[in-house]
């Protein structure tokens, strides 16, 4: 493929396979292997709905500099075989442009694909494979990938030898062998598609939002997790399982989602930050206990990674259709902070940050992530490190008739935990007076309705409420795993001499009704993007802030993400 | 809330809080605040290193009683609680107070789960047979033919729970049963649950005297244990289900390890040691 090699910033490949053929490992490996060459990219999955095996594709986006979104188009799909490939296609968005590889002997391409337009061509992939001793077909087309952008060999087989250092020599001389053919035969296939990397290479991570959110959570200081498996969130859980051990704390399984969020009340409540991570289904039976912690006045971090709802709905898929659920599900007035990372990189700050929010203000922090941010893996700059870390006011030291629910200043009142001698008081989820005794009384009611309510409009939440960004009298308003298509397509547009304001909100509630104001100053359209079928997003806006008179609303359900090319054609719709 | 004076001895006064109880005239619970006070006391315990967790229900007003620590959560998930508080801060002595409602019908996957775990916490239930603060409807360990709540004209049919049982079956290391109004005796059954390392479970008979008045009747029926406790869960099960439901004791004590989380093989371990992982 050097034939008529051009410089490109930006490829989308595919690997996509059968179950078992490894279309996954390969494009992981291809992913580490882009990374060590000082490439950045993302890597999604698709996979059928069989529990184990079936088919699955590896989408790549690689890239010289870092890239949060998928793309809008696959560039080049390898296919090892055809097994239903075409349950794919609206996810990889083949177009005339596109090249498509498939199996020499395999049977026809599926009509889907055949439809896209894309240029198809045939490699001896199998045939390739079983030339070699051990060889695996997905190892031919790992070597077509890398050839394809314009990798070196040696990138690869170091990836192999890491990959593959437990199977043995002969498993790892194989494979390399098997890449070197993939690598020569894609040499007769005019592919035009090189990636340079940057120079400059700072230190870079290969992580999935699930995992930067388990790590965000470990440095703010969170050292007890309860949870219930739920896709798409298990992968925090399993990643914290042992590494909360090796940081001191631990993780128990729940029987169910309503033990998971009464455990962490329970050892917040002794004094250890404390998170559990979950889906839609799970964070609508932890409701009712999130409003327990809120009367109680216990800190606890929960992590959703919403998948489409309502009900089961698709476990395995995008959505933001929980805004609703998170903000407004408790029973009673029940003040409380929901905050959304942008990127797959920010959920690493914003699930720190919710661990320091929760605590300093001694309230439930829901964190809004979406199965997209949570199991995509990006390669991504070093995260940087924060200060925010858990800082609860702790009252070491009680005097005598110690007030745990004190009004105070800032509505934050020094709490005791047990082990503090002087300190014991009775945490409930009855309405209650200052000492924590049950109270019926309507003061006692509506001073700590005020208390629980202005903690949190009276805190500082500094510049890091919303990600502002650009000037001009359109802005795009958005939030989550919208913000990077979003965020892509303003730049489309700058270049092409539109001027947009990227408004991208991180603090969910509470909401910041002066500072929303201040970032639309001059701003006189909007554009609203969101991944809900009901508008969630937009009438919660309605609700909280004075709009701009004129509103474009790019509001579209799952499973499939905006790319920067929808969000484009709403931009030039709405200037 | 005064410090604890550890210059000397404390008494079962030092346990309590000076909230006055919401209970009725005659309500068993009071005795079993009494027993847990005694309890406390015999064991000398710091009040600031206990803590009493509750749902809701009648029972689970105790922890404002006492002058521990307390919780009073949701209904049905004061395990879960408790559990959430002994994992984080083992060395508590954590109690969990609930009623049957509370207990075995909302919270009864919790119960189910906290035998399995064998988690070091004790259990009180303090089961009077019906639902007392919404006045008076059947309770999973009601009689199928107690017929004097207008929601279940007739009573229920229905088979009563067996807590005791259930907890066996499930994995309960110590397993007891006791009457309120013998407070001492009971106050004696908790201080070795607290002191059993496991899941200890009390089942304790306390009369609603105003909506279940034929339960002042349990005075007469209850006697104990005729048998030494077992740590066999096959004798103590068939013990259990033959015997007429008011015999109190241990009735079954084992040795099964308790609940431990993981510990860290080497010293505990700084965040920035997990981002080697992540490093390419």
């Amino acid at each position: 493929m050097t034939t008529s090699a051009t410089e490109r910033t930006s490829v989308v490949l595919a690997i996509n396979g059968s179950g078992g053929a490894g279309a996954i490992t390969a494009g992981s490996m291809l992913l580490k292997a882009a990374a060590r060459a000082g490439l950045y990219g993302l890597l999604t999955r698709a996979v059928g709905p069989q529990i184990r095996g079936g088919e699955a594709v590896a989408i790549l986006r690689l890239a010289t500099a870092p890239v949060e979104c998928a793309a809008d188009r696959c560039d080049l799909q390898i296919a090892i075989d055809w097994m239903n490939a075409d349950r794919f296609a609206a996810e990889l968005n083949l177009g005339p442009e596109s090249l498509v590889i498939g199996d020499a002997a395999a049977e026809e391409v599926p009509e889907a694909i055949a439809e896209s337009g894309a240029r198809i061509e045939a490699l001896p992939i199998a045939e390739l494979a079983k030339s070699v001793k051990g060889g695996r077909p997905n190892m031919v087309a790992l070597g077509i990938a890398a050839a394809a952008i314009g990798l070196p060999a040696e990138a690869l087989e170091a990836e192999i030898v890491e990959t593959l250092s437990s199977k043995g020599e002969a498993a790892i001389e194989a494979s390399k062998a098997a890449l070197a053919a993939g690598m020569e035969a894609a040499s007769g296939i005019d592919f035009a598609a090189k990636l340079t990397p940057p120079d400059k290479k700072e230190k870079r991570w290969i992580i999935s939002g699930n995992e930067a959110a388990g790590l965000g959570a470990i440095r703010g200081g969170v050292r007890f997790v309860a949870a219930y498996p739920i896709t798409p969130a298990t992968e925090i859980l399993e990643w914290m399982s042992p590494a909360l051990v090796k940081a001191g704390g631990s993780l128990v399984q729940a029987e169910d989602e309503l033990a998971s969020i009464n455990m962490i009340i329970g050892a917040s409540y002794g004094g250890v930050p404390a998170l559990t991570a979950t889906s839609g289904p799970g964070l609508a039976l932890m409701l009712e206990s999130v409003g327990l912690a809120i009367a109680s006045e216990v800190p606890v971090v929960i992590v959703d990674v919403m998948r489409g709802g309502p009900s089961t709905g698709i476990p395995t898929k995008s959505e933001q259709s929980d805004l609703n659920m998170a903000l407004n599900g408790c029973h009673g007035d029940a003040p409380h902070i929901v905050v959304a990372p942008t990127s797959v990189a920010d959920c690493l700050f914003t699930t720190q940050w919710a661990v320091h929010l929760a605590e300093a203000m001694q309230v439930p922090t829901i964190v809004l992530s979406d199965q997209f941010l949570g199991q995509a893996k990006a390669v991504i700059d070093r995260p940087a490190d924060v200060a925010f870390i858990a800082n609860r006011k702790v009252e070491t030291a009680p005097a005598e008739g110690y007030r745990r629910y004190a009004i105070t200043a800032d509505g934050v009142s020094p709490m005791t935990v047990p082990g503090i001698a002087g300190g014991q008081y009775t945490a409930d989820g009855l309405e209650h007076n200052p000492r924590g005794t049950p109270s019926t009384a309507a003061g006692d009611h509506a001073s700590q309705l005020d208390k629980r309510a202005d903690k949190l409009t009276k805190f500082d939440y500094g510049q890091h409420w919303a990600e502002i960004d650009g000037d001009g009298p359109l802005a795009v308003i958005t939030w989550g795993s919208s913000t990077a298509p979003a965020r892509e397509a303003i730049e489309i547009a700058r270049a092409q001499g539109i001027d947009v304001k990227l408004v991208a909100l991180r603090l969910l509630a509470p909401s910041r009704p002066d500072a929303f104001a201040e970032a639309l100053k001059g701003v006189e359209r909007a554009l609203v993007v969101e991944q809900t079928h009901s508008g969630q997003f937009l009438r919660h806006l309605r609700a909280e802030y004075d709009l701009p008179g004129e509103i474009t609303h790019l509001c579209r359900p799952g499973p499939l993400n905006f790319r920067a090319q929808d969000v484009l054609a709403a931009i030039k719709e709405a200037k | 809330m005064d410090a604890t004076p550890m210059s000397e001895a404390l008494t079962p006064r030092d346990y309590k809080s000076d909230i006055k109880p919401v209970w009725c005239p005659g309500c068993g619970d009071y005795s079993v605040l009494g027993s847990i006070t005694t309890a406390l006391a015999e064991l000398q315990l710091p009040p600031e290193d206990v803590a009493v967790v509750s749902g809701i229900g009648c029972s689970s007003r105790i922890p404002a009683y006492a002058n521990t620590y307390g919780f009073h959560g949701v209904h049905g998930r004061s395990l879960a609680l408790g559990t959430g508080l002994k994992v984080a801060r083992p060395e508590l002595t954590v109690i969990v107070a609930s009623g049957d409602g509370d207990g075995f019908s909302i919270g009864g996957n919790h119960f189910l789960h906290a035998c399995r775990r064998n988690i070091d916490l004790t259990y009180i239930v303090m089961d009077n047979r019906v639902y007392g603060m919404t006045k008076g409807q059947p309770s999973p360990t009601t009689e199928p033919d107690w017929a004097e709540s207008a929601l279940a004209p007739g009573g229920t049919g229905l088979r009563p729970f067996h807590p005791l049982v259930i907890a066996l079956a499930s994995g309960a290391s110590f397993v007891a049963r006791a009457f309120s109004g013998d407070l001492l005796g009971t106050a004696a059954l908790i201080a070795e649950a607290i002191q059993h390392e496991g899941f200890s479970f009390v089942e304790i008979l306390s009369p609603c005297v105003t909506f279940r008045p034929d339960e002042r009747e349990w005075r007469k029926q209850v006697h104990p244990s005729p048998v030494e406790p077992t740590d066999d869960p096959a004798r103590a099960a068939r013990r259990i289900m033959t015997d007429d439901g008011f015999n109190t004791g241990i009735l079954f004590s084992g040795e099964r390890s308790a609940y431990a989380p993981a510990r860290p093989e080497g010293p505990v371990v700084e965040p920035a040691y997990f981002e080697a992982e992540f490093a390419v």
